[in-house]
């Protein structure tokens, strides 16, 4: 049920991303955004950041959630491979964020993402979950 | 439906799609508009369902898909009933070029090429993660927000003249940085002195050609020369910035009952707060950048001086190609102010405008649009023609055609590094992957793109630059 698909993109990147749960969801486009930019198996489990986030939608909330991981990538200069996000109904997410500070020599980045852009950005549920995005890189 | 009513003017109808409230209009030639894709088309007609937009949603030359605004797109909106909105700018608010003149000539550099390119590689930070070599404090950051390039120089980076020769003196009036986010700072201040990743780069040139004699020699150029092209922008605190207003102005267009067509064209209308708070965040991430790139070219000037003594690096020009300001246009013959939105475009105003340093008052400014890694780049002068058809714009670089994705299935880093070494180019990148991206065949023909600017008259030709070193994030 879970993971993502990079669609194409003249100059940015388009993903889609999928899970079994509103939580999966959120996890696999997460997933996404660091693959997006680096080979995800090149990244360690050394550190964890814990996120918390209220929105009053769950679009709202999975905007905030990339926009916050892509804050987080920027300012901790920290790349990651790992994420536990849990929800409750009134669209507060708590989520733990697994990875490593940024070492240039054993990381190679094809592109560095910018920022989440609302463009096509999407939510929708039927068999299962799905996230679509573009991102500014 | 489009439809050609002149070389180089296709005009998008305004049964495009519901809520247009004026035509588009698209300028390339029959052969660049076969390259423009048809969602660039639908970006060009929901700019136009925005309210107060004024004679036509447009695109240069080199438009190709983006996100809200097409990339190449430009708009205005009258003061009154028109909006300002971030995806007419785009998330790396003042992304821009500057170019500096060595009056070295090309004999004297060459030899010298590579040890110099490492060394301007390795002293500009870039790259994903980099850090500055300067520690800016919050108080002098805030500086910066508000004062822009004026503080690099007034530290020391860079001369008094820089100032006069960059778009708006390196510095957009009602900057208000207390409408920067915390975060927006967290990332800005490591930042401040980094050139970033992607399509930002550094590139020795060459004057190849002179087209306008006159005017070369005003703007400092000639045959032989060699000058320093930087592109980059406003990084992290300018992506940040664009990030925190658009989701508040997504909730202004509620407020104000604005019927979107795509949520990334969030507004609000000019003269309320939600307006004049973004515009005031937006100005401070716009002085940021020019900030940042007169710090780096300050730099780059530092490492030339050591290899080459004692030289006189004069800046051309600075100019901006993704921000919305605020400008005096003439609409059916009447003078308004007006918000004009460039989202990769290039101011290019001609004689007279005050706005144009009164060194090159009598000619026009210079416009500048960098090529790829392996083709030229061109200096242009703005023209009159231009505030006529396009509020006073170019086009602002080549255009991508073909997506990343693509390119790094198409071509590997290496071997576009060793073809562009076998033209004489010396490219330097954190990793080959990037040169992959960057490839020359990813980007349309700069020459064609300049050369529909050239002939529909909105800037002219006066010099062409072709890349010898390029270091790339």
């Amino acid at each position: 049920m879970k993971g993502y698909e990079f669609l194409e993109h003249t100059a940015d990147v388009f993903f889609r991303a999928y899970g079994g749960t509103a939580e999966e969801m959120l996890e696999s486009s997460a997933s996404a955004l660091i693959a997006s930019m680096i080979d995800p198996s090149t990244v360690r489990e050394e550190e964890s950041w814990k996120v918390e986030l209220e929105a009053e939608s769950l679009e709202d909330l999975a905007y905030d959630w990339l926009s916050e991981l892509v804050f987080l990538f920027d300012s901790e200069r920290a790349v990651f491979s790992r994420f536990e996000v849990s929800l409750d109904g009134n669209w507060r997410l708590d989520a733990t964020v697994w990875g490593e500070r940024i070492d240039r020599k054993r990381h190679l980045f094809d592109c560095e993402v910018k920022a989440v852009t609302l463009h096509k950005f999407q939510v929708k549920r039927d068999d299962r979950w799905t996230l679509q995005a573009v991102l500014d890189v | 439906m489009l439809k050609k009513i002149d070389d180089n003017i296709f005009e998008l109808s305004m049964d495009h799609r519901p809520g247009m409230r004026v035509p588009g209009r698209i300028f390339v030639s029959d052969a660049l508009l076969e390259m423009v894709e048809p969602g660039t088309i639908d970006q060009v007609a929901n700019v136009a369902t925005l309210p107060g937009i004024v004679k036509y949603s447009m695109a240069m030359p080199d438009a190709h898909l983006g996100y809200g605004f097409p990339i190449g797109g430009v708009a205005a909106f009258r003061e009154d009933g028109g909006v300002i909105s971030p995806g007419g700018v785009g998330f790396d608010i003042n992304c821009g070029v500057r170019l500096l003149r060595t009056g070295l000539s090309h004999e004297s550099v060459i030899p010298r090429m590579a040890e110099l390119l490492d060394s301007l590689f390795h002293e500009i930070p870039s790259g994903v993660g980099s850090k500055s070599r300067l520690r800016v404090s919050e108080r002098e950051l805030s500086e910066v927000f508000h004062t822009g390039a004026r503080w690099a120089v007034e530290q020391g980076y860079g001369v008094e003249a820089d100032l006069e020769h960059c778009e708006e003196n390196g510095a957009l009036d009602g900057a208000d940085p207390s409408q920067v986010s915390v975060k927006a700072r967290k990332r800005g201040r490591p930042q401040l002195g980094t050139l970033g990743s992607g399509n930002h780069f550094l590139e020795i040139q060459r004057v190849e050609k002179i087209y306008d004699e006159a005017i070369a020699e005003r703007f400092g150029l000639f045959e032989g020369e060699v000058t320093v092209m930087i592109h980059c922008g406003s990084r992290g605190a300018g992506h940040q910035i664009c990030t925190d207003h658009l989701l508040y102005l997504n909730r202004a267009v509620q407020k104000y009952k604005i019927d979107l067509p795509d949520k990334q064209l969030a507004c609000a209308p000019l003269g309320t707060p939600e307006a004049e708070n973004y515009f005031g965040a937006m100005a401070s991430a716009a002085n940021y950048a020019w900030a940042n790139r007169q710090i780096i070219g300050h730099w780059t000037g530092d490492v030339f001086r050591r290899y080459f003594g004692d030289l006189e690096m004069r800046l051309v020009y600075d100019v901006a190609h993704n921000v919305a300001k605020l400008e005096e246009h003439e609409v059916d013959g009447q003078r308004m102010r007006l918000c004009v939105h460039r989202k990769g475009a290039t101011r290019a105003f001609g004689p007279g405008r005050a706005e144009v340093p009164e060194a090159y008052r009598d000619v026009g400014q210079p416009v500048l649009i960098p090529g790829s890694m392996g083709t030229p780049s061109y200096v242009l002068c703005g023209s009159t023609r231009a505030l006529d058809l396009t509020f006073g714009s170019a086009c602002h670089g080549s255009g991508r055609i073909m997506s990343r994705t693509q390119a790094k299935k198409t071509y590997a880093g290496r071997e576009v590094m060793a073809s562009l070494e076998r033209l004489g180019i010396k490219v330097m990148a954190t990793q080959p992957a990037i040169l992959a991206e960057e490839a020359p065949q990813v980007y349309k023909p700069s020459g064609d793109v300049v050369d529909v600017v050239h002939n529909l008259g909105i800037a002219r030709k006066v010099a062409q630059l072709v890349p010898l070193g390029v270091a790339k994030g």
